[in-house]
């Protein structure tokens, strides 16, 4: 068997393919749901309902989605320059130590000025944090795959040495926990009374600008030009190295400010559970979206209506919630192998 | 100070090291006959999740230790055939799809064990595998305990790194192997398919990760919990460059590395909460880093490492 390429990709392959991948997971899924003894159709359902089916649930799906919008980004923009982050769980976690370092007391300035500093920093700690691996790989060639998964690890230690250390709230009862941000260092609630604030805002508007600099600037063509054949774009005069490193920091900071708007709009403090994988999953979100900064957006909604939508069935079907990893993973798998078939033949010779 | 020298040449700490070195053995042989393929496997964190799981619960629904190994080792294989699969005849980004297949194999796993036992708060037991000592080398002083009064599961990451070497360098199999991660073409010139071979060797790999995993729930512990594989799937990658992609020499870093592991472990008893906890808890992931900077620049990596082949394609 062998692949050939296609020279024009039909419209019906372009919907038929990634429909097949869906309804793979969906089929996949069910077969699970029907060994824990539900019926499909049911569980499904009670997902949809859960994710959407109400104001509250909703709006619930979009809180969940805004770090994911954030984290997906970040993978997006690096894949797209072949500079593989993992490490986005770990920008996450220090662009939430750089908001609870600022936002707890130590600045004071009204929120106008508190805010954007805040952001500002949180981003370049993040981005900080992707410059070592960038920086290991152009100039050592130490694998960045690997180098961002341990740091991970690293910075979750760290963070947990800080939260029961320095950041440690001393009215936290003993919990590691940091002390809640000041009002003014909080985002604000997009609707009086309910979860959805700010960061989903900045959220959508961070992937519009994504999208603006990946598509209209010399920088976004040299970081596609970079991730589809790094020679030839070398051998076309631009600086690769450079333009990796580049990309890392606009990587590492769009992933911390995931943190910042977990801690700073709906949390309000940092503890060792701020994110249930974020980081990981952004790499979902990003494959899911073809690596375009504006399909993360509604990636990320999927995504996040899968989670929300999976705890809230677990309360009343005995399906265990892991359901939603479960789908979620296999959606990445089917969603790359569908959109190799949309982009190639398969020739069985 | 000197307590902290001394603890080197006590037996206990090297029956430790060895101790926590196997399952990193199982796993970087496993990662490292991958890679040799041509093929990066980053499904092997996952895949060490679903080896702990199936093997332990083999035994515990009643089954013989060996034959949780073996069923451990069939569902790494399983996951081994998926990821070769996406990978080698479609082609698919292997950093993607290993991330995957990460994905997959720890949420299918903790998604089965939430099914099969609904209404356990702690973890239910399995009676592993026990030391046994080797008669003879057992009472050499020091060595003799570390490396000869270990558990069966530990003899066998011995036997694997043996036999891992001899297949690859002695054997046409293992020709084959090292060819198709050097260059495939060649290979397929001879009339070999170069896709078997590689999701071959995947399969192969991926089995030996998952006997990795599961020397943590039959051997080192004798339970199943979430978040026990702990990293130790992207140390074994770790392991594999600063092993420069041979056995023995992986086999060396695995060791050292473990020895390390049990060393910061007592030396956190000895500095009595001086230091935070958590530094120590560090030092295995940052010496992990620090190693693949000294080897990277002289590192040779397989040449068509990462590349899928295309069969007529050059």
């Amino acid at each position: 068997m062998r692949l050939e390429p296609r020279t024009v990709t039909s419209g019906a392959a372009t919907i038929l393919w990634p429909a097949g991948a869906i309804l793979a997971t969906i089929v996949f899924s069910s077969v699970l749901v029907m060994i824990a003894g539900a019926s499909p159709l049911t569980v499904f359902w009670l997902v949809v309902k859960g994710a959407a089916g109400s104001q509250f649930a909703a709006l619930e799906t979009l809180t969940r989605a805004t770090p994911l919008i954030f984290t997906g980004l970040a993978v997006a923009v690096a894949f797209r320059a072949r500079l593989w982050n993992i490490g986005a769980e770990a920008q996450l976690y220090l662009g939430a130590v750089m908001t609870v370092v600022l936002g707890t007391g130590a600045v004071t300035l009204p929120s106008a000025g508190l805010i954007p500093l805040i952001m500002i920093a949180a981003m370049l700690t993040g981005a900080l944090t992707l410059l070592g691996p960038a920086i290991l790989k152009t100039r050592f060639g130490v694998d960045e795959v690997v180098t961002t998964l341990l740091l991970n690890f690293i910075v979750l230690l760290f963070v947990s040495m800080l939260l029961e250390g320095p950041l440690k709230d001393p009215m936290g009862l003993g919990w590691p926990q940091s002390k809640r941000v000041i009002a003014d260092a909080q985002l604000p609630r997009l609707i009086q009374g309910k979860r959805l604030h700010f960061g989903f805002v900045l959220a959508v508007v961070s992937a519009i600008v994504v999208w603006v600099i990946m598509k209209k600037t010399v920088l976004g063509y040299e970081m596609r030009a970079v991730g589809h054949n790094a020679e030839a774009a070398r051998f076309a005069g631009i600086p690769v190295n450079r333009v990796i490193v580049k990309t890392a920091l606009l990587s590492g900071g769009l992933a911390a400010l995931a943190g910042f708007s977990e801690v700073a709009g709906l949390k309000g403090n940092l503890t060792l559970d701020l994110s249930p994988g974020y980081g990981y999953t952004g790499i979902v979100v990003a494959m899911l979206a073809m690596l375009n900064p504006l399909g993360v957006i509604a990636a990320a909604i999927f995504v996040a209506g899968i989670f929300v939508g999976a705890d809230a069935m677990s309360r009343s079907a005995n399906v265990p919630s892991y359901i939603a990893e479960v789908m979620v993973a296999t959606s990445l798998l089917t969603m790359v192998a569908a959109i190799m078939l949309m982009r190639y033949r398969v020739r069985w010779r | 100070m000197t307590e902290a020298f001394e603890i080197l040449f006590t037996a206990s700490f090297w029956v430790a090291a060895i101790r926590i070195a196997s399952p990193l053995i199982f796993a970087t042989m496993g990662e490292l006959i991958c890679e040799r393929a041509g093929v990066l496997n980053l499904g092997i964190e996952g895949i060490m999740v679903a080896g702990a799981f199936t093997g332990w619960f083999t035994v515990y629904m009643g089954g013989d230790l060996w034959t949780g190994v073996f069923v451990a080792a069939m569902t790494g294989a399983m996951f081994g055939l998926l990821h070769g699969f996406l990978t080698v005849p479609l082609g698919l980004s292997q950093h993607v799809t290993g991330i995957g297949i990460t994905l997959l194999a720890s949420s299918l796993t903790y998604f089965t064990y939430r099914i099969l036992l609904p209404e356990v708060t702690s973890p239910p037991k399995i009676e592993p595998f026990q030391p046994f000592a080797v008669p003879v080398l057992s009472d050499i002083p020091v060595l003799g305990p570390a490396l000869f009064n270990q558990t069966p599961l530990t003899y066998l990451a011995y036997v694997t790194v043996a036999a891992v070497a001899f297949v690859l360098y002695r054997t046409p199999v293992g020709v084959a192997v090292r060819a198709v991660g050097e260059n495939p073409s060649a290979v397929e010139a001879q009339g070999i398919s170069v896709t078997a071979v590689r999701i071959g060797a995947v399969m192969a790999g991926s089995a030996l990760m998952a006997i990795g995993g599961a020397f943590l729930t039959m051997s080192a512990f004798n339970s199943f919990f979430f978040e026990m594989i702990n990293g130790r799937g992207w140390i074994a990658i770790a392991l594999v460059v600063f092993g420069s992609w041979r056995p023995g020499k992986a086999l060396i870093g695995a060791i050292l590395f473990a020895a390390f592991d049990a060393y910061q472990v007592r030396l956190q008893q000895i500095t009595g909460g001086i230091i935070p906890y958590q530094i120590f808890l560090m030092m295995p992931f940052v010496l992990s880093i620090v190693a693949l900077v000294v080897v990277a620049r002289r590192a040779t990596y397989p040449k068509a490492l990462m590349i899928p082949y295309q069969k007529g394609e050059r």
